[in-house]
């Protein structure tokens, strides 16, 4: 069986101190090779905890986590990162800014890269050129730029070419687009699409616009203390309108979807 | 001495720390990471290095005090990735702990000379100097150039020159390897090594023990040059390698990795030339570690002061312009 599973996921953190937080609370969740899942929820719903639980950044208290049919709940963070690519809020965690354009891609491309004594060499440089090309930032012709020079948006391109340069089996974005300016933003959103057409990805997006998360995908799920509260796909999602998402969630949770930082429009 | 003998004897010093300036560069440029291991590796590879050569094997010894900075490295490394032990103490702890091990491998005792007992043919026990690199060389080089009177650091110059390019080119040249790459990388931002499926951790042991390798090389050089290894020779050396990593960022800048193994090994030059232009006023051999204390205040300041200065021209021209 392909695709992703998520089985009843739990985590506490600061367990058995009063400071605990029940952040997971049985999560299920069955992902389909190519989907691509729109994930909504208030802030501290649990979204990027969800995240972290199938980056392998902290164990689980219970639950197993199965991609593409291998279960990886033991497995070491910086293993899964071998089929999974991540993008965060914040531009500057996924490129190293002292190296070059060239380089990160290099280092990015190294877990399927074929064997070569030199990091970086011609014949993927190549390669990087043409996918640089198509984000058309004119990156392409600054390969040897270093990174910490490019500006928040150009960065944030650059990470999400790094994230699915090794065909990843799964792409994960926490808002990634939530700290670029909204021409910006935009134009990262149409890459990120892109992208994902094109490789076929299989992917979740943590995103606070209710009204981009019914429009891209194919399926949206709400999360709430730590639970999936919502889950819709299909004709079902096609007729779904932002008011009745809110009085949905409203249904289901027993409380607002709040709206602090949600865009409605 | 003349000015020009003066110069050799600086440079001669400089080329043996430069090695010890590159493990520096590694740990504090490359690695980001402030790396104490250094001070005991150093020791570390003067007194293995004195053992091993009084045993006979002169060249075995400078890989013998190589191997025991990299272990050194390695358990530093360890403490960090694996333990979890703060960087800076992690070091200070494997420090402390060498000082013990030092001396256990000098014997007991604090330092120890590059001889052995032999007797002459006389029947009589006389101390003999050990075959070291640098003896063995120079004899090599009084016999190429039949001059006897071959200024010695001269000889301790050329070879250590030599030594010192390759080390620099191999490690230009790793830096740009994959695993050269991944060290880099894991010293600028470990969380996208760990996001490319790259082992961050055993990146950051690897450049530990290969910064502590290149310090614990310098003191085996330094050992066999000046023919004793002294277990308090490593005080304040972290300071020494830290203000010729600097001085060398001074002429060359920070930008590629290749240039600043270049800017360190010059550093390590420089450094010595001020030292030995110090020394030529007069200053007490005692008063080095407040200089290079000095040095390295001084340079660490200077981009405040550069701020400053920048902010207080901006204040004053919106002034003027209000
Ligand atoms: N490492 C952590 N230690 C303690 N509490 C955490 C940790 N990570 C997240 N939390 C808590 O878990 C809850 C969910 O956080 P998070 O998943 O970041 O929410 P969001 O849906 O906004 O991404 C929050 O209450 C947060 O404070
Ligand atoms: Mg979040």
């Amino acid at each position: 069986m392909s695709g992703l599973s998520l089985i009843g996921l739990k985590k506490v953190f600061e367990k058995g101190t009063p400071n605990a937080k029940l952040a997971l609370d049985q999560v299920n969740l069955e992902v389909a090779s190519g989907d691509f899942i729109t994930v909504l929820g208030s802030n501290g719903a649990g979204k990027s905890t969800l995240f972290n639980a199938i980056l392998g950044k902290f164990r689980l208290d219970r639950g197993k986590i199965i991609l593409d049919g291998e279960d990886i709940t033991r497995l070491k963070d910086y293993k899964r990162a071998y089929n999974i690519g991540c993008l965060y809020q914040n531009p500057l965690r996924g490129t190293a800014p002292n190296m070059t354009i060239e380089e990160n891609l290099a280092l990015a491309y190294t877990r399927k890269a074929r064997k070569s004594f030199f990091a970086v060499n011609k014949k993927d440089s190549e390669y990087f050129r043409s996918l640089l090309r198509e984000l058309d930032l004119g990156l392409e012709d600054r390969m040897k730029t270093q990174m910490g020079l490019l500006s928040g948006g150009q960065r944030q391109a650059a990470s999400l070419l790094m994230a699915t340069i090794a065909e990843p089996k799964l792409l994960l974005l926490d808002e990634h687009t939530a700290a670029l300016d909204p021409a910006t933003a935009e134009k990262v959103l149409d890459l990120t699409k892109k992208i994902i057409a094109k490789r076929q990805l299989t992917c979740l997006m943590i995103t606070h616009n209710m009204q981009s998360a019914l429009a891209l995908g194919n399926r949206t799920i709400v999360m709430d203390s730590g639970r999936i509260v919502l889950d819709v796909s299909g004709a079902e999602r096609e007729q779904l309108t932002v008011p009745q998402l809110l009085q949905r969630f409203r249904e289901n949770a027993g409380k607002e979807l709040s709206a602090d930082r949600m865009l409605l429009g | 001495m003349n000015i020009l003998s003066l110069l050799i004897s600086a440079l001669s010093q400089g080329m043996i720390y430069a090695p010890m300036a590159l493990g520096v560069y590694i740990a504090f440029r490359i690695l980001n990471t402030p790396d104490l291991t250094i001070d005991g590796s150093f020791v570390a590879g003067m007194c293995v290095c004195a053992v091993v050569t009084i045993a006979g094997h002169p060249y075995l010894a400078l890989l013998c005090g190589m191997a025991v900075g990299a272990l050194a490295g390695l358990l530093t490394g360890l403490m960090q990735t694996q333990l979890r032990i703060n960087p800076i103490l992690s070091g200070i702890l494997t420090m402390t702990g060498l000082y013990t091990i030092n001396f256990m491998v000098l014997g007991g005792q604090s330092n120890l000379y590059l001889q052995r007992t032999a007797v002459n043919s006389a029947g009589a026990e006389t101390q003999v100097a050990s075959d070291t690199l640098y003896k063995t060389f120079r004899a090599f080089l009084v016999e190429l150039t039949g001059n006897k009177r071959l200024d010695n650091n001269l000889s301790v110059l050329i070879i250590t020159a030599v030594i010192v390019a390759v080390v620099a080119a191999v490690l230009a040249v790793f830096f740009h390897t994959r695993t050269g790459m991944a060290i880099r990388a894991t010293g600028d931002n470990e969380e996208m090594v760990r996001s490319s499926s790259i082992n961050a951790d055993r990146s950051r042991i690897f450049g530990i023990m290969l910064s502590n390798a290149l310090v614990a090389f310098s003191g085996a050089l330094l050992c066999e040059q000046q023919r004793y290894a002294d277990l308090n020779f490593g005080n304040g050396m972290l300071v020494v390698g830290l203000a010729s990593v600097i001085i060398g960022q001074v002429f060359f800048g920070k930008r590629s990795v290749t240039l600043g193994i270049i800017s360190a090994v010059v550093g390590s030059l420089i450094y010595r030339i001020i030292l030995q232009a110090a020394y030529k006023i007069d200053m007490p051999s005692y008063a080095v570690k407040l200089l290079s204390a000095v040095i390295v205040v001084i340079a660490l300041t200077l981009p405040l002061l550069k701020r400053l200065v920048t902010e207080r021209r901006a204040n004053r021209e919106e002034e003027t312009e209000a």
